[in-house]
């Protein structure tokens, strides 16, 4: 600030603030790791969020991902309940994951649901 | 984000909104409320402020109306700036919402301030534990005139655990007279050092005492555990045996003043303070302040107007108010010239409150009472202060059972500053909020509603700190660095 000079500690809160919300507005890609109030933090596992290393890996295939894709399964499921994504596993289907102990390696036994 | 009140061709009207400007060493400073963040002016955002001081204008009329003074840019920038830490906004805009936060579940208990006996050797007019003005039967009523050791334990076992992860707690001990039970705190203060040594935790203690029970060895105890001291006293001779008085009548100040001139003397460890009560008969501040720092010697000198009920002929009203503003603002003044050098002076209020001002506090309650403060009666009962202890309408638990949290949340949503209406649109709410629930509950019976009575003195008096502080900010920044912790 050029015309206002902070004072007091609380001013100071306040104009670095001010600085931060003005930074946040001239940024367009953010860090998913950075938080409040640098940036937003969005929850693990919501599909809405483009993760890069995700769809493909650094090689452009799918064999070195950062995030197995069936973990997403999980974290959709656990993290953000979602029925829309996974079977509803809260009421109607308890069991669904029953048969598949590690992700990583059973997924296949994962099945689809039918009402 | 700060939405773009200047940008050239906006089309809503700009007006002022909540702040509290003042001047000092020739500079313009505006205080900001809600948010008590302090800021200083320039000239082109002065000249913004001025201009729109007469009413809502449109920020390119505003520009117009300046620009022979200062370059456009300069003052849309200005005018950003101003929006940014909103001194101004869009003129219908409504007033921000007071928000009602309370305070996270659980909150940390830092004082504990244990009435070791609610029994006295001096007889005070005024004194509000059994004066005309009391809220709880000391004489009649049910709390045993002594503390016991055993609840003092517990106590200090409560303060222990209620402090949670806090590594200080401190430990306040009030009366009555508080020495009259002087074994039992020799042997809290053994029984909580040990403790909180067993624990990692320190506790700090510190007492008030009227002086009248003082003795070498007390002294040399009170030096050894370095407890603060905190002596009630109203003055020189006169003033004092005006009401502090012992029960036959005779006046207090012969025999306090050679034991406090002893305690002074000896007790180097802990700063030691004297608390002066205000009535309508004992108002000469100057002249207190000076017996008691300079004959006396006291290191700090902090003045109270008694709490009463105004139909006592002692009780300050609105001319014995603004007589004190006065002598106040007259000490303060003193007070900054004596920090301007990096010199000590004794005027505590002016210490507290700049320390206030220094920090930004907006504070949703007026003081630290049911929160971080809590009282306990002689009985182990916990209470909203030392002032309400073993009042049965402000408990909150026992020592042994813990904090009845039920009843402080319920508490802490009934005292919010958000019910408190009639202080939303007062700019010194940040730091008064609505003022003392005794003072409340003497007043007007009750603990909720705001001290309306001393309004005009409690802005008065913020408004003469925030000059000092502008003008310490000024003349001195680096002694402001002292209130950082
Ligand atoms: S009690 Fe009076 S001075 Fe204090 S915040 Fe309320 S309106 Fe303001
Ligand atoms: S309620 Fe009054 S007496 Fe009690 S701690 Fe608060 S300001 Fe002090």
């Amino acid at each position: 600030m050029k015309h206002l000079k902070p004072i007091n500690q609380k001013a100071g809160r306040i104009e670095a603030q001010i600085q931060r919300e003005l930074a946040a507005d001239e940024l367009d890609v953010v860090g998913l790791e950075s938080r409040p109030p640098d940036g937003p933090h969005i929850p693990l596992g919501c599909s809405l969020v483009f993760f890069p290393g995700w769809e493909a890996d650094s090689q452009g295939g799918t064999a070195g991902l950062c995030q197995p894709v069936e973990r997403d399964l999980f974290d959709c499921h656990l993290a953000c309940f979602w029925p829309a994504h996974v079977p509803d596993q809260l009421n109607h289907s308890v069991d669904w994951t029953g048969k598949c102990a590690s992700a990583q390696k059973d997924w296949r036994k994962l099945d689809l649901v039918f009402p | 984000m700060t939405p773009a009140v200047a940008e050239p061709g906006a089309m809503a009207p700009i007006a002022l909104r909540e702040f509290h400007p003042f001047e000092a060493a020739g500079e313009r400073y505006v205080y900001m409320v809600p948010s008590a963040g302090v800021f200083k002016l320039d000239d082109p955002s002065a000249a913004v402020i001025d201009a729109l001081s007469t009413g809502p204008r449109m920020p390119d009329d505003i520009v117009g109306e300046l620009s022979g003074r200062f370059p456009e840019e300069r003052l849309r920038e200005t005018l950003q700036e101003l929006a940014g830490i909103k001194a101004v906004g869009t003129a219908d805009a409504p007033r921000e919402e007071v928000v009602n936060d309370l305070p996270p579940e659980g909150f940390p208990l830092t004082t504990m301030v244990l009435n070791v006996t609610n029994k006295c050797n001096l007889a005070c007019t005024y004194c509000y534990e059994y004066g005309e003005d009391k809220i709880v039967d000391t004489t009649f009523g049910d709390q045993p005139k002594f503390m016991l050791d055993e609840t003092a334990r517990d106590s200090v076992e409560f303060l222990l655990k209620e402090s949670g992860d806090l590594p200080v707690a401190h430990l306040t001990f009030f009366g009555g007279e508080t020495l009259l039970n002087f074994p039992v705190l020799q042997d809290t203060v053994a029984y909580a050092r040990r403790r909180g040594a067993e624990v990692g935790k320190r506790i700090e203690f510190s007492l008030t005492t009227n002086a009248t029970l003082l003795r070498p060895d007390i002294i040399e105890w009170l030096a050894e555990n370095e407890i603060g001291v905190t002596v009630s006293i109203d003055g020189p001779k006169e003033m004092q045996d005006r009401m502090r008085v012992f029960h036959s009548g005779r006046g207090s100040y012969e025999t306090v003043q050679p034991k406090i001139k002893e305690l002074l003397r000896k007790h180097r460890t802990r700063p030691i303070g004297a608390r002066v009560t205000l009535t309508r008969e004992n108002l000469d501040i100057r002249r207190i302040y000076e017996h008691l720092r300079e004959d006396m010697g006291f290191w700090e000198i902090g003045f109270a107007p008694v709490t009463t009920d105004s139909a006592r002929d002692y009780a300050l009203e609105d001319e014995g108010l603004d007589d004190m503003l006065g002598q106040f603002e007259e000490l303060a003044f003193e007070w900054l010239e004596a920090a301007v050098e990096n010199e000590h002076h004794g005027f505590s209020n002016v210490k507290d409150t700049l320390e206030e001002i220094h920090k930004g506090v907006s504070k949703a309650y007026p003081c630290g009472a049911g929160l971080g403060l809590l009282g306990v009666s002689t009985a182990g009962e916990v209470s909203l202060c030392h002032r309400f202890a073993g009042s049965d309408d402000h408990g909150f638990g026992t020592v042994t059972d813990g904090i009845d949290r039920e009843q402080q949340r319920e508490f802490l949503e009934d005292h919010h500053i958000k019910n408190k209406t009639d202080c939303h649109t007062c700019w010194a709410r940040p730091i008064c909020s609505g003022g003392c629930y005794h003072e409340s509950q003497v007043r007007n019976g009750s603990t909720t509603g705001p001290n309306l009575h001393f309004c005009t003195w409690v802005r008065s008096w913020t408004h003469t700190c925030l000059e000092i502080y502008g003008e310490l900010a000024e003349r001195n920044p680096e002694f402001l660095a002292r209130f950082d912790a």
